[in-house]
């Protein structure tokens, strides 16, 4: 559940937060962008790097790294996956080269993580779904949108207390073979998705008595303006994306490797 | 017997919702834990069958310490009901979900139908036995709740607001049961803000105050206490309301029992001299 305490919107004020949800966005994608068109160690920690001082920026440097531990598993996986298939591809060798591609591939991962993380903190979910009308999608979407963001904390609550309840009824999670791991966790999710549906009614029937979708065209009291700043920053954003693009065709890029002498695996013989 | 020592608990976002919190609940005894919302009741009973684990402190439940058990031993002699019953019902019958904890616990095959019947006749469930629990009532769905962890018997019992959504009939058949298990020398604990429910009750009150305990100790003496019950957002019984009121006719003021006031009112009115205090 860690994982999500890093999407978890908190109201600070900082100037990365004073950005247009739009502007936040494309400066999200971009970094997105370049995450993917590289696979190069050296861009990559440089890509990382980067970031830093925007995390730091938007005073979220606490929650990035509390959802950067609770990603740790899936970093550690993405390493690990990388890094024996480099090694049984190669003879059993474990070399410099995969070494330093399993640990770009995870680097890439954590760079898009901080990426999400920098987006989703320091963009209130209001924003989000005015940012979301002001770009002429249907009201109905951008609420429904919202609503999913809202919720997300409150269901990992309610998880919580319901994986609490049935331990209280004497189930073991983490007993049996994998199998009966699987299905330990039906008393768990039917009461989530239940309570989620019977949310969703209320939460409907609640809205109509407060008269939703009574009025067509809909205004807002806060309406979203792209400011000078916003301009300034997506200039700095598609500049640096059309510079990445060229180096990318045009500009070969230093192989570093972590140096490492190559090791051979032992295979048991069967 | 359930030791607490000393017990403080802070909940990851950082609200500190028990603070170094000590008190020993005996076998047998018969407890309603009080107090405002957000006074750390629940947070408490969680402790009791090791959901949440002290920060600081320990909870002792029959000698054992409950950092090093998990919640399923604990729970099959600590059974805890929590407030919400939809926080737990999944099966397709009433039948099927009670017998889940017994499953759990590893009972018999051929003792699991007996216990149902008990633990569904016990709660005026039985004509339910095969109807989906989803289908049920608010209330309904408490009782099959509180029947499910029944069912194995539990020597203690620990219940997060029993009353809630249950009808006049139904929480006077709660109470009886309440005193039968108590009179069978179970230990009954619940949390509670129906105080006319505790005031007929009549069990040993804990008191509780911004994750404190603020006052502990008998029903009568605790909820006729107009300054400790007030600070703790705590109403007094109706029966306690009046009394305080009548004081002037020398009228004791420890009062919460409808029966109990019956027959000092009546003493009062044979001794004829009412019109003087007036």
């Amino acid at each position: 559940m860690k994982v999500f305490e890093g999407l978890q919107f908190r109201h600070v004020s900082s100037p990365i937060h004073r950005l247009d949800p739009r502007t936040k966005f494309i400066i999200s994608c971009v970094i997105f962008i370049q995450a993917f068109l590289f696979t190069e160690f050296l861009y990559l920690i440089i890509l990382f790097f980067a970031q830093l001082p925007l995390v730091v920026f938007a005073r979220i440097q606490k929650q990035w790294a509390r959802s950067l531990r609770g990603g740790l598993m899936l970093i550690l996986l993405i390493f690990f996956t990388n890094l024996i298939v480099g090694v049984v591809s190669n003879d059993f060798q474990l070399t410099s080269e995969s070494l330093t591609y399993s640990t770009s591939m995870s680097l890439r991962f954590v760079v898009l993580m901080t990426s999400f993380s920098i987006f989703f903190l320091t963009t209130s979910p209001d924003d989000l779904g005015l940012a979301l009308e002001q770009s002429h999608i249907p009201y109905e979407f951008c609420f429904a949108f919202t609503t999913a963001v809202r919720f997300v904390p409150v269901l990992a609550r309610e998880a919580q207390t319901i994986m609490d309840a049935q331990k209280s009824r004497g189930l073991e999670l983490e007993k049996g073979g994998f199998m009966k791991r699987i299905r330990n966790y039906i008393p768990i999710l039917i009461p989530l998705i239940v309570s989620a549906i019977r949310r969703s009614l209320e939460l409907a029937e609640a809205m109509e008595t407060r008269a939703f979708g009574a009025k067509k065209q809909r205004t807002s009291l806060h309406a979203l303006k792209i400011e000078r700043r916003d301009i300034i920053t997506l200039v700095l954003c598609f500049t640096i994306l059309a510079l990445t693009i060229y180096t990318r065709i045009y500009i070969p890029i230093p192989i570093i490797s972590i140096p490492i002498p190559t090791i051979s695996i032992p295979i048991p013989q069967i | 017997m359930i030791e607490v020592e000393n017990l403080s608990f802070t909940y990851p976002a950082g609200i500190e919702a028990l603070k170094d919190i000590s008190v020993t609940i005996p076998e047998g005894d018969f407890v309603a834990i009080m107090g405002e919302n957000g006074a750390g009741k629940t947070t408490l009973i969680k402790h009791f069958n090791g959901i949440l684990k002290p920060d600081t402190g320990r909870i002792c439940v029959d000698g054992i310490d409950t950092k090093t058990a998990s919640v399923a031993e604990l729970s099959r002699t600590i059974g805890l009901v929590f407030q919400n019953p939809d926080h737990q019902l999944f099966s397709e019958t009433v039948e099927e979900e009670i017998a889940f904890g017994l499953k759990n616990f590893g009972f018999q095959e051929e003792e699991i139908p007996k216990r149902i019947d008990w633990a569904l006749n016990l709660l005026n469930l039985t004509q339910y036995q095969k109807t989906s629990p989803f289908l049920l009532s608010g209330g309904e769905r408490k009782r099959v709740a509180l029947a499910t962890v029944l069912a194995w018997n539990p020597k203690t019992l620990v219940i997060d607001e029993p009353t809630i959504g249950q009808d006049f009939r139904q929480k006077e058949r709660l109470r009886h049961f309440f005193n039968e298990l108590h009179d069978q020398g179970r230990t009954v604990i619940f949390v509670t803000h129906d105080v006319e429910f505790v005031a007929d009750c009549n069990p040993r009150v804990i008191l509780m105050y911004k994750g404190q305990i603020l006052s502990d100790g008998p029903a009568k003496q605790i909820l006729t206490n107009h300054e400790i019950t007030s600070k703790a957002s705590v109403l007094l019984p109706q029966i306690a309301q009046l009394f305080h009121q009548l004081i002037d006719f020398g009228l004791p003021r420890e009062v919460i029992a409808v029966q109990e006031a019956k027959g000092l009112i009546e003493e009062l009115l044979k001794r004829g001299d009412v019109r003087e205090g007036l």
